[in-house]
């Protein structure tokens, strides 16, 4: 095992809960989702409770989770995007707490399977699409035609505009996915190059891991950054193609 | 206790006029570099992820069509073209002006 690095080892599923989970095909991954979906609703009930006009601390965190989310409801879809704030909230939160918590050791980063996001992007881009149809009917195709274009060109257009909304889901999942991923693999990478340099030369190898352990430092909060930052770019591109779905451009 | 509400309410807007005057003072300069260079990295991600994927949805829906109409490869030859473009319609979409 000494001078093996598993670096994607920690992405592997096990079976949680048991043998109950291991009946039912429960694994770490959604151990952890109920944690995330828990964590939320406890901090909500937890910060709702005083229901105080000068709130609290834990009271102001879940106001300003809820303010923050509101304003970008309203200023990227507009007015009528509220109608959609439950969903973009549900979505936001989840993959927030999703990152949060796969940082820390023990606890698995669900949102690092491509199965995971996947399925989410999925599941706006299904969701937009019907809102899209619901709200203009079956004139929503001319999403597809880009207007002001002389017509011997929309053959070669309108292919390009349906690839390029297709590739919405793709770049949506991918982005979360590889972000998430490439963070805890740097992070086991930097580990192992610690285990190694101490095997390797003894007491100098230990001085000199030093530095794989400052890199780590350091990348807890590049992560802490990035698990914010990729939670909020899911939520606003859920925004901006509900905008497109509600008003089309 | 009328007056108490109006007097609070009055100390309310001038707070939240020094409050903005404020952040508008101090804040803009640090956190506009600090925004600036996020959003950079952030840019960066997006584009080059968007470029991709269209070319993965293009290339998919070509090897699709010629696995329907045995027309390999002339449908993902059309395609690849095709979905380079989609890419950067997107690419252009995403950093361009709004």
């Amino acid at each position: 095992m000494a001078g093996q690095m598993d670096a994607l080892g920690q992405f592997r599923l096990l079976p949680g809960l048991g043998p109950l989970g291991r009946a039912i095909d429960f694994t770490n991954s959604n151990e952890a989702m109920l944690a995330s979906a828990a964590i939320i609703v406890i901090l909500f009930a937890l910060g709702l409770r005083s229901r105080a006009l000068v709130p609290g601390r834990l009271q102001a965190l879940v106001e300003l989770l809820y303010e923050f989310v509101r304003a970008m409801c309203v200023d990227t879809i507009g007015e009528e995007g509220l109608r959609f704030f439950p969903l973009v909230f549900t979505i936001f939160s989840f993959i927030l707490l999703g990152n949060l918590i796969g940082l820390f050791p023990y606890f698995f980063a669900f949102t690092s399977h491509i199965a995971v996001t996947l399925t989410l992007a999925l599941f706006v881009f299904l969701f937009t699409t019907g809102v899209g149809f619901y709200t203009h009917g079956v004139r929503y195709l001319k999403f597809f035609v880009p207007p002001g274009v002389p017509g011997w060109l929309l053959p070669l257009l309108v292919p390009i505009e349906i690839i390029s909304y297709f590739a919405r889901p793709v770049s949506l999942s991918v982005r979360l996915f590889a972000n998430m991923t490439a963070g805890h693999v740097m992070w086991e990478v930097f580990a192992g190059f610690m285990l190694l340099l101490t095997a390797g030369f003894g007491i100098f190898g230990a001085i000199a891991s030093i530095i794989p352990l400052g890199l780590n430092v350091a990348l807890v909060a590049l992560e802490l950054l990035v698990a914010v930052l990729q939670a909020y770019v899911f939520a606003i591109l859920t925004c901006l193609y509900l905008h497109d779905a509600v008003h089309m451009h | 206790m009328n007056d108490g509400r109006d007097d609070f309410e009055q100390r309310l807007a001038k707070a939240r006029e020094a409050a903005q005057g404020g952040a508008r003072g101090t804040a803009t300069s640090a956190h506009r570099s600090a925004g600036a260079a996020q959003s950079a990295i952030n840019l960066a991600m997006r584009l080059g992820v968007e470029l991709v994927a269209a070319m993965v949805i293009a290339v998919t829906i070509g090897w699709g069509l010629d696995r329907l109409l045995h027309t390999r490869p002339w449908m993902m030859v059309v395609m690849v073209p095709v979905g380079m473009a989609a890419g950067l319609r997107n690419v252009v979409r995403a950093a361009g002006p709004k």
